[in-house]
């Protein structure tokens, strides 16, 4: 559960957005010479990344609007919000320590949580 | 040890000191033949029908925290076969038999319960569809029956079908052979009886990459050492997309949070496990007597396994619709899972174009029902390097094909 900051409207609850997906995916402009696998990439092939993520939101209960957003899918860290069409802001955040390690804030899985030397001390 | 009201007899009267260790701890070895990550049910079952029906007992389980752990501690235990395409119905009730059997096969209590599962329907279109359902799984040996609502009242008198309501029950499914297990029993139980054939189950060891020469596996690279190994069996729900990029594989697959609730226990009240795509819902109540409650899935990738509160909200406003009598039941967990999403809302069972790397992911919102099905035949195509005839539909080929295979209807939870 997070707060969003539309870039028309500003900070909403989550619960006014929906989500859309992968941000950047363009649609093939030279379709009748793809092969399926290429195709197929476009259509269902999609990062996942556990870290950071750049995706579509649609202010549904609002303005109605798409935006672009950049996301720590570890921990749910909101980094960036941007217009569409706007260039990808260049911002860091901190992956999980090991590729499939829990981040010490966001996640829930307290068993396998691996920290930095510091992280998670307050 | 062989458990049995003998064994149990015996060390009731003796103090219970008697009880050896269910399976082993050991370190990992240099080299395996087979490497499953993951140790959960699916992980589990696979290595214990690797060893068992494939003769591979020269083989480990990698799991970063404990067996267990993960999405098969988390899971609502609903198990069903009620699917509408062929397939589907294949491997799933493939799954159900299996199930019948586990318990004794395993010689431990998995505590399953074939109570019935019902779908609800919600207006005449569903309805139609849920009983094209019916037929198609009769068609395909899957025990199913249509009732109307004044059947349903009966079967589980609970549920109100008061048709002033704004979302009134206009019937439902029934699958009588579907139900409920203990999920920890299930686990437990297969990794007693892979480790009695030689598995190594190696928890708190974490694959952090996969070596790769040739376009082959030659072993993976773990929090405690390098393994050297030609197979990998990649069955790390909600982490399966991170595990195949270590061998940079894309993959059609997107990891959401699900969440779920347990109430405060009370007296038998829900005797079946209540189903409702519409207002959309599932409960059922645990031998413990709680309610266990389950529902969609956040629609934004994560990994974080909390959830939002809009979709609790969401699913205790249906809860209480359709059971008003629990409307101020208390609410003791509420957990999150990251499962593991298709785009046409089934499994992928495949190998890959990486020689030696063998995926089974993606079952969504619904892998637990398959959990000994989908061990059996990844298992079989792990070993015999081919996929198993109930497998090959679901290998990652068909999106390119086309030839999904789109349960999105069937899988009851909306992802």
């Amino acid at each position: 559960m997070f707060l969003i900051t539309c870039p028309y409207c500003g900070p909403r609850d989550q619960s006014e957005f929906s989500n859309a997906g992968e941000a950047h995916i363009a649609r093939p402009t030279n379709g009748e010479e793809l092969s399926d696998e290429q195709w197929a990439d476009f259509v269902f092939l999609r990062t996942n990344p556990k870290g950071l993520f750049a995706e579509r939101w649609v202010h549904t209960a609002g303005c109605r609007r798409f935006f672009n957003m950049l996301r720590n899918t570890a921990t749910d860290e909101i980094l960036a919000v941007y217009r569409i069409g706007e260039p990808r802001p260049q911002v860091t955040t901190a992956g999980p320590v090991t590729p499939s390690g829990e981040a010490p804030i966001g996640s829930g899985n307290d068993a396998v949580k691996v920290m930095r030397p510091g992280e998670g001390t307050e | 040890m062989r458990y049995s009201v003998f064994s149990l007899i015996r060390e009731g009267l003796t103090g219970h000191a008697g009880w050896p260790r269910a399976w082993r701890n050991p370190d990992p070895k240099p080299a395996y033949d087979a490497v499953v990550i993951g140790g959960g049910g699916h992980g589990l079952a696979t290595a214990y029908y690797l060893a068992k029906e494939h003769g591979m007992t020269r083989i480990a389980v990698l799991e970063k925290g404990w067996i267990g752990g993960g999405n098969s501690g988390r899971n609502t235990t609903i198990i069903r076969s009620n699917y509408l395409f062929d397939e589907s119905a294949a491997i799933y009730n493939h799954a159900l038999n299996l199930w019948k059997g586990l318990g004794r096969e395993l010689n431990f209590n998995i505590m399953m319960s074939h109570r019935g599962v019902l779908n609800l329907a919600h207006d005449e279109h569903e309805g139609r569809q849920l009983k094209r359902r019916v037929e198609a799984n009769r068609l395909n040996g899957v025990d199913a029956e249509w009732l109307d609502a004044r059947q349903v009242k009966e079967f589980c008198p609970v549920i109100n079908i008061s048709q002033q309501i704004r979302y009134p029950v206009m019937g439902a499914t029934l699958q009588r052979s579907g139900g409920v297990n203990r999920h920890d029993a299930v686990v437990w139980g297969y990794a007693r009886a892979a480790d009695a054939m030689g598995v190594d189950i190696v928890q708190q060891c974490e694959v952090t990459g996969i070596r790769v020469e040739a376009g082959a596996v030659t072993g993976v690279e773990t929090t405690r050492g390098f393994i050297r190994t030609p197979k990998v069996a990649c069955v790390t729900a909600g982490h399966t997309s991170v595990i195949a990029a270590m061998v940079g594989l894309k993959l059609p697959i997107q990891s959401h949070p699900l969440q779920a609730l347990v109430s405060e226990p009370i007296k038998p009240l829900v005797p079946c496990v209540i189903m409702s795509n519409a207002v959309h819902v599932y409960v059922s109540q645990s031998d413990k007597g709680e309610l266990v409650i389950g529902a969609g899935i956040d629609a934004h990738n994560s990994y974080t396994q909390r959830g939002s509160i809009d979709i609790i909200e969401h699913q205790m406003a249906s809860l209480c619709e359709l059971l008003p009598v629990v409307s101020r039941l208390k609410m003791m967990r509420q957990w999150g899972g990251i499962v593991d999403t298709c785009p046409d809302a089934s499994p992928i069972i495949s190998k890959t174009p990486v020689k030696g790397f063998y995926i089974n992911g993606g079952w969504g919102t619904g892998g637990w029902k398959a959990t000994p099905g989908s061990g059996h035949v990844f298992a079989w195509t792990v070993a015999k390097d081919e996929p198993h005839p109930i497998a090959a539909p679901f290998a990652l080929e068909r999106f390119y094909t086309g030839a999904l295979v789109a349960e999105h209807g069937a899988a009851a939870v909306a992802h």
